[in-house]
């Protein structure tokens, strides 16, 4: 034979250790010491097929915004990062032109173009952040909430790319240091992980509404859309909502009254 | 075989410590990113991907462009691409490499690389990606270390390496394709999601791919006695003009399809990457001169006198390679995030750190290339006759 077999196989070898990445060993001895999806349900928690949330813009004004977010970024431990590049944020204020792109025109009112908006992860009901992962570190619970698992997420940031709704963060650089005050019930961030909204899955476990539904004074209505008596199922039969993008067919399930 | 590696010229010498010079940067740049974090990129929030993935996007289709030359030698007993073939799959062998660790650098928890393998997912592209590539390159590994094994011992390869041959040439296309499909399918990007990206992929690769190994050719033929042959360099040139016409015809469709339709999301990156839009026009220069590179390099190309023109054809060859790698390297990527889900702009430009360490694993490709071509240069220049009984060595 014109190639000794030693020869091939340390070739192979070699180039199999670079490509697999040989040093990943090191993670499978030192596990992520919890999964952050794994919140046990206490006896008080809401449960629900399919949650989603109504946000009435009309009754939803600024400072009202602004305390639903800070509510939000508080307790999840989201770090307050100045720079833009950098910056991570689970929900925020977007102006209507940004939010709804394409549906705005030019007859339309500066006031109407310019209405700052809530926007968060829509927890889509065909995430397409879910479909490309892959590693299954954010995937589909059974209530229809798009979770993320820290402690797999490998940072490639495929879903980034697939998210059509600009709802995920990367964190750049280690968080921690932009944390103002951390709330040790929820876990930190480490860098290099994509971080979004979970629709509060830890306060849902122990009975409570999400952050910001409490903080809105009644303009988010948070419920289970698989539940016809719940208010969310009311107001969307009775109402005119929109939706974010929903042509792309990602069924988002966070919609609007404007 | 690899002690020939061991072996060589001044400048050979002095080429192999410039590399690991270029290597050593990176890498120390890249321990730099591996501690503070992807934030000393260029990359940011709304474009999320850039330099690195845009190199391994190029890059795959570089490794998949082995097939232009083996396919026409094994499966349409081309002689004249006899002796290049192992070429064609040792440029394989290190543009995978590259791949794979442009796909490690861009990650930002680069210790879990193996969740991919620990928690596969059929339904994401990235794993089916993963997969072919790291099939891809231990076929042509083994294609091409045993065919030139079995060439210097002066036998003909074995039939039982035929299949794999032929395996390492349907292969090829997939893995290219795999790669379009990253950026195809995903919802609300408009400059990617497009069903002739793939097809697009594997033209521009196949353009690519060849002009690289007609420099490499040129290259041998000047400082080795080693000769690729002549025939198979024009019968490359070629292939990479004929592919480039095709390439810049899928753009030219794509093109059409945004301004005729009018749709504003169809129309926002090219807008973006050919004039800028509110001002924004870090890109323009690039696509501008990816252009003029295309105008240049056609013409040479396409007169018969200026292609046989070995100081013409140089040329054409690196205005090619360079062109492709502009759009494919860069434009494509960074357009596709530009602008954001938001239809607001935010604009990437990499910075130095994320360059050197661009550099240096480039610089470990063309190390992997370097060793493998000395071997395969060393055997060829020993065995003097091709397989078809013509010199292959010059006097
Ligand atoms: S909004 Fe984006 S991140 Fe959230 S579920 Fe939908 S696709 Fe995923
Ligand atoms: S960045 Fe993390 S969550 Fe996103 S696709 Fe990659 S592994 Fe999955």
């Amino acid at each position: 034979m014109g190639i000794s077999r030693r020869e091939f196989l340390k070739i192979a070898g070699a180039s199999a250790i670079v490509g697999l990445g040989g040093i990943s060993a090191i993670e499978i001895l030192h596990p992520g010491q919890f999964e952050a999806s794994q919140v046990s349900r206490g006896p008080k928690a809401l449960v629900g097929k399919r949650w989603a949330m109504v946000i009435d813009m009309k009754k939803l004004d600024k400072q009202t915004m602004q305390k639903c977010i800070d509510a939000c970024h508080r307790i999840h431990n989201v770090p307050d990062i100045e720079k833009p590049k950098e910056e991570i944020k689970w929900i925020w204020k977007e102006t209507f032109e940004h939010a709804f792109p394409g549906q705005e025109h030019e007859y339309m009112g500066e006031d109407i173009k310019h209405l700052p908006l809530l926007v968060l992860c829509n927890q889509c009901d065909n995430p397409a952040c879910v479909r490309v992962c892959p590693t299954k570190a954010t995937y589909k619970r059974e209530d229809g909430i798009v979770m993320m698992d820290m402690h797999r997420c490998i940072g490639c940031r495929f879903c980034m790319a697939a998210c059509p709704f600009g709802a995920r963060s990367f964190n750049w650089r280690d968080p921690r240091p932009f944390i103002k005050e951390e709330n040790k019930e929820y876990p930190t961030r480490m860098k290099g992980v994509v971080e979004k909204c979970t629709f509060c899955y830890e306060r849902l476990a122990v009975g409570l509404q999400p952050a910001c539904v409490e903080e809105s004074k009644g303009a988010i209505i948070f419920g289970d859309l698989e539940d016809p008596d719940s208010e969310v199922s009311k107001i969307l039969h009775s109402k005119y909502t929109i939706r974010r993008k929903s042509e792309l067919g990602t069924r988002p399930s966070v919609y609007y009254i404007v | 075989m690899l002690e020939t590696a061991l072996k060589g010229s001044r400048t050979y010498w002095s080429w192999v410590i410039f590399l690991l010079a270029v290597i050593g940067v990176g890498f120390i740049s890249y321990i730099y990113q591996f501690r503070v974090g992807l934030g000393i990129t260029g990359m940011s929030r709304d474009v999320s991907w850039g330099l690195y993935i845009g190199q391994f996007t190029f890059l795959v289709g570089v490794a998949a462009s082995a097939v232009t030359i083996v396919l026409p030698y094994y499966l349409h007993n081309y002689k004249k691409y006899g002796r290049i073939a192992v070429l064609g799959e040792f440029v394989a062998v290190a543009s995978v490499t590259m791949c794979m660790l442009f796909i490690f650098v861009d990650l930002g928890q680069p210790l879990r690389v193996l969740n991919v393998l620990l928690h596969p997912t059929p339904r994401s592209v990235m794993f089916f990606d993963m997969v072919v590539l790291s099939g891809y390159l231990l076929l042509n590994i083994l294609c091409g270390w045993y065919v030139l094994g079995a060439e210097r011992k002066g036998v003909p390869p074995a039939a039982w390496i035929k299949p794999f041959i032929i395996l390492a040439i349907c292969w090829a296309p997939s893995i290219h394709i795999v790669t379009a499909f990253l950026y195809q399918g995903l919802p609300g990007r408009h400059y990617w999601l497009t069903a002739i990206m793939a097809a697009k992929f594997l033209s521009s690769a196949f353009a690519a791919g060849p002009s690289l190994l007609i420099v490499i050719s040129l290259i041998l033929r000047r400082f080795t006695r080693f000769d690729p042959g002549w025939e198979a360099i024009q019968t490359m040139a070629k292939t990479s003009l004929y592919f480039l016409i095709v390439t810049l015809a899928f753009y030219g469709f794509e093109l059409f399809t945004a301004f005729y339709s009018n749709i504003p999301g169809h129309m926002h990156s090219f807008k973006y990457l050919f004039t800028g839009i509110h001002g924004y026009t870090k890109l323009v220069p690039v696509m501008w001169i990816c252009t003029a590179l295309a105008a240049v390099a056609l013409p040479i190309l396409i007169i018969p006198q200026a292609r046989r023109n070995e100081t013409a054809l140089g040329f054409a060859a690196v205005a090619t390679f360079l062109c492709l790698w502009l759009e494919k390297g860069i434009s494509l990527v960074v357009g596709g995030f530009i602008p954001n889900p938001f239809e607001r702009v935010f604009e990437y430009w990499p910075t130095i750190p994320e360059t050197l360490i661009t550099l240096g694993v480039w610089g470990i490709g063309f190390f992997i290339l370097t060793i493998l071509y000395k071997v395969a240069v060393s055997v060829k220049e020993e065995a003097i006759f091709d397989k078809y009984g013509e010199r292959q060595v010059r006097v």
